[in-house]
């Protein structure tokens, strides 16, 4: 994990497009300047970003599911729950299955794991839509190759 | 009015937190329900899973922008309803 950058999934570790789900990994920085602020005495893992955690892992299956021809935007948490503290050089496990997938846009459910223990979960909304440049759709392209998501991409996506 | 309605005034209600008795099959779920578009998914994604279907929201939303199609013809309740059964039929046709 890289805090200060968003990038919070360190590997993919799994894709299975025909059951609709993924599973990566990220182990959370023993340093970093957001635990400066959260919290200087005590270091703790911010919730929200493990809210956003779930919802890259969330959108990466919905990329590999769009070939790369689309983006997921998230749009709404429901349920999450944030069930423990995660502090700085935990490595965590997080799923994703797709709901539901809808006319623009898709629904997900989330969770991490921690040494098999339930961290958090979430029912997560994303709006699907296009590409807005070809240089985003590239650069998506960039993080999928670093973090191993493995999928065939269309020559003209 | 068929049980279409029903169900969708039903979802509408429990979704939105809306007076199931303010809720008309004239009403436009948009300008007289005052539900947003992110609602609107959720209304959506009950309305899919109800009825087995997939509601075009992007191609109807791309209709009424190229002015080929007014809200009123997919978000007033009635004729959501009637969108939903064409649906339903066309699935089973």
């Amino acid at each position: 994990m890289r805090l200060e950058y968003f990038q919070l999934i360190d590997r993919i570790v799994d894709l299975n497009l025909a059951d609709r789900k993924i599973s990566s990994e990220a182990t959370v920085p023993t340093t970093s300047t957001i635990f400066e602020g959260h919290f200087p005495s005590y270091p703790l893992m911010p919730g929200v970003l493990l809210i956003e955690a779930m919802a890259q892992t969330s959108g990466w299956l919905l990329v590999a599911l769009n070939s790369f021809k689309r983006m997921p935007f998230l749009a709404a948490a429901k349920d999450a729950k944030l069930r423990t503290f995660v502090t700085p050089g935990q490595k965590l496990a997080i799923t994703a299955h797709l709901d539901h997938d809808g006319s623009g846009y898709a629904m997900t459910n989330a969770k991490i794991k921690c040494d098999g223990k339930l961290i958090c979960d979430a029912a997560l909304t994303f709006r699907v839509l296009d590409f807005p440049n070809p240089e985003m759709a590239k650069d998506m392209r960039d993080v999928a190759a670093r973090i191993g998501l493995k999928v065939e991409v269309p020559a003209d996506g | 009015m068929s049980s279409t309605y029903d169900t969708i005034a039903n979802i509408i209600a429990e979704t939105c937190d809306i007076p199931r008795d303010t809720i008309k099959p004239e009403s436009h779920a948009i300008n007289d329900l005052g539900i947003d578009s992110l609602d609107f998914l959720d209304i959506a994604f009950a309305i899919d899973k109800a009825f087995g279907i997939k509601l075009p929201l992007e191609q109807w939303t791309q209709e009424v922008n190229d002015g080929k199609a007014t809200t009123d013809q997919y978000f007033v309740l009635k004729n959501l309803s009637a969108r939903i059964d064409e649906l339903v039929a066309a699935k089973g046709a």
